[in-house]
């Protein structure tokens, strides 16, 4: 186990394109860090660098307390799981998870192998599989295989390049968990590339998000969520995404397409000058006004607006508003669209509904939000002028009070379990 | 797929016993051939009228052994030294232009195409002329260094549709569990090359096997003729007599190696090992 240090790397190709631009990131011992961010956006090529399957063209890596610049992947002791698996074909389970200690010949002996394999096997319920070869095996435990060669041997970390791109939807949940579950156990520090936010929110103690080979942030989940530095952290992170739209500053009011919000002094002064500001407000932040009570109705706005489209999802109601942007942001949201692999659809404001409400497709719903959940951002430089960073350090403090705790928690268990044994 | 239809079966095997017929009757007229006594020869059936081992005596222990059994030597050892020089150059080659990226691997592969579809009657005469200034008329280096010529390019290009079939990450794993660049290659391409490299080397032994031109027109003496030239030089016991029995039972020799490489290999050769590797 090892921290690990990444110093201004960079990753620049013969043809000079460059795909990393100069990341800095500490990874702690223990941690679970997940670089995420849309396609093309650097990560895996970050991740290889790790590893060592890629040079590094600039900057300092560093495990543990050596600089591993120019180290053989072998000389690492990292274990990684691909997204394709890339088990060995002509070998059994067994043979395949053996394969990295066969490697340090001399080192463990056959009694030793055999009892390490069975450990591993175990831990991911392979046992009844180990004789078999990886053509006769299903997605998921071919997924499993796969961890269990990283797992079995004492890595320095792991590493994972999407590992579950390749599930279905309900296998892709239960691995997800399995995967939290093992980490938290060995407490193995783990970098883990995903271009899905939800893997992201959900499995890493501390999340980095990539753009175009540059590091946006490097928050806890709560945090990302909840301080976004710029445009593209708060729309990248949220599912549904966060909408998008042009404020006008006109006096004391700033005109969102749909409704006019009364700018307070702290409002006043994060705008500055400024004549235009991009708003971002998050779907699950709007309600329908006919359901809430008088006295927290009067806190925020209400409009009433023409509803598109609604789709009902059981525990939520989402209505789709569409609306025209105006020529001075419309570049700047379109980019961001293009940036965050978006399809340049049309413009529309996405609403998460209680699914109490009685609000259906075509009817003229009056809305509700609380402006001072609004986040309002600079349309030149795109940072989010909400940003506060007091409340951004004090959600990654209790997020990583709450890690050590949980790890603790998952120690004393495994303790337990041990003596009772 | 859809179930054939009776009728579509029907015509499936109608044609593949035309071809059939047409592609092994002169191997079974051959085989009959060699059994008949060499009085027998013209009397126009298919099958001996006595059947009699004359004609393998003939060259194995008779007036063609001085003959056909250095032949037979020759052939086998130049053939299998091409074939083992080819295959060991033509992995490294074919590993190379798969996984690397360097300049004129285009190159490469262009002049490999280009030299095997060079007709090899028009190397022939500049070669005999060479090899006779610098002392390799008629040895066996004298034939290796051409038969590689033949089927080093075919070896290349094979394989590199092989290796290039090989998922990358295996070996990339495989450095990350711990491996040398050398034993990922060893541990985890080979096992999955090895079908490719078996096809590629019984092909590139058929093709020196085979080989006739360079054969007769590179040697002259029982030290290097291979049995495809050799057979030109058989006689009858009498100049009245036609080497037919004979050739056709030194025929029938020569095709028993390679039936039995086929049937040895065959297991090898089917392919389909790389599946399981990765998510298919």
């Amino acid at each position: 186990m090892a921290a690990i240090n990444l110093k201004d790397i960079v990753k620049r190709y013969p043809d000079g394109f460059l795909a990393v631009k100069g990341v800095s990131l500490d990874i702690r011992d223990g941690e679970f860090v997940i670089l995420v961010g849309p396609s093309g956006c650097g990560k895996s090529t970050l991740l290889r660098m790790i590893v060592g399957l890629e040079d590094i063209s600039d900057g300092e890596l560093r495990i543990g307390d050596a600089v591993v610049n120019d180290k053989a992947p072998r000389d690492r002791h990292l274990a990684m799981v691909f997204q394709n698996y890339a088990l060995y074909p002509h070998l059994t389970v067994f043979e395949n998870i053996a394969f990295p200690l066969r490697l340090q010949r001399g080192q463990f002996s056959e009694d030793e192998i055999t009892a390490k394999v069975e450990r591993a096997a175990k831990t991911l319920e392979l046992q009844d599989h180990l004789q078999r070869k990886p053509a006769n095996l299903s997605g998921g435990q071919r997924q499993r295989v796969a961890m269990g060669r990283a797992i079995v041997r004492d890595a320095n970390a792991f590493l994972f390049d999407e590992p579950l791109s390749n599930l279905d939807a309900k296998l892709r949940g239960q691995m997800r968990t399995e995967i939290a579950r093992m980490q938290r156990r060995l407490g193995t520090t783990t970098v883990y590339v995903t271009h899905d936010q939800t893997e992201a929110m959900t499995l890493g103690d501390r999340v980095a998000v990539l753009s175009k080979g540059e590091l946006q942030q490097v928050a806890s989940p709560r945090g990302l969520y909840e301080q976004p530095v710029n445009l593209f952290v708060a729309g990248f992170i949220g599912s549904p995404p966060m909408n998008f739209m042009p404020g006008e500053i006109e006096g004391d009011v700033l005109r969102l397409p749909f409704v006019d919000v009364p700018i307070d002094a702290r409002l006043r002064e994060r705008i500055g000058d400024r004549k235009i500001v991009i708003v971002g407000i998050r779907p699950e932040h709007f309600s329908d006004a006919g359901l809430l009570e008088d006295s927290k109705r009067s806190e925020g706005v209400s409009f009433d607006t023409e509803v598109d489209v609604t789709e009902w999802l059981g525990a939520d109601l989402y209505a789709y508003i569409p609306f025209e942007t105006s020529a001075e942001v419309a570049g700047t949201l379109a980019e961001l669209d293009r940036d965050l692999d978006g399809e340049g659809m049309r413009t529309q404001l996405v609403v998460a509904l209680d699914d109490e409400s009685r609000i259906r497709d075509g009817d003229t719903a009056t809305l509700w939000f609380d402006p001072a959940r609004m986040l309002v951002f600079d349309p030149e430089t795109q940072d989010n002028l909400m940003f506060d960073p007091e409340a951004a350090k004090s959600i990654d403090e209790q997020n990583e009070a709450d890690r050590r705790a949980s790890l603790e928690r998952a120690h004393a268990r495994e303790k337990a379990a041990a003596g009772s044994r | 797929m859809k179930a054939l239809s009776t009728k579509m079966k029907v015509w499936w095997i109608v044609i593949t016993i035309l071809v059939l017929v047409w592609s092994l009757l002169p191997v079974l007229s051959i085989f009959a051939t060699s059994f008949k006594l060499p009085s027998q020869l013209n009397l126009g059936s298919f099958w001996p009228k006595t059947w009699s081992t004359t004609n393998y005596e003939q060259i194995f222990a008779g007036s063609a052994k001085d003959l056909f059994l250095p032949a037979l030597r020759n052939s086998i050892g130049i053939s299998l030294i091409a074939t083992a020089i080819a295959v060991v150059l033509a992995t490294f080659a074919a590993y190379a232009i798969a996984r690397l990226d360097f300049p004129g691997k285009r190159l490469i592969l262009t002049t490999a195409l280009g030299v095997s579809i060079f007709p090899v009657i028009s190397l022939v005469t500049p070669l005999f002329n060479l090899w006779r200034n610098i002392g390799l008329y008629d040895t066996w280096l004298g034939l290796i260094i051409p038969y590689l010529s033949l089927t080093l390019p075919i070896s290349i290009w094979t394989l590199a549709a092989f290796f290039r079939q090989i998922p990358w990450e295996l070996e990339q794993a495989a450095q990350v569990d711990g491996a040398t660049t050398w034993q990922a290659f060893r541990k985890a391409i080979v096992p999955l090359a090895a079908p490719g490299v078996f096809t590629t080397a019984l092909i590139a032994f058929f093709i020196a096997w085979n080989d006739f031109v360079y054969g007769i027109s590179l040697t002259s003496t029982s030290r290097a003729r291979p049995v495809p030239a050799a057979l030109a030089f058989f006689t009858g016991a009498s100049q009245f007599e036609e080497p037919t029995g004979a050739i056709s039972a030194a025929a029938v020799v020569v095709t028993v190696p390679v039936v039995i490489l086929v049937l040895l290999f065959q297991r090898q050769i089917v392919s389909g090992l790389t599946q399981g590797a990765v998510k298919g």
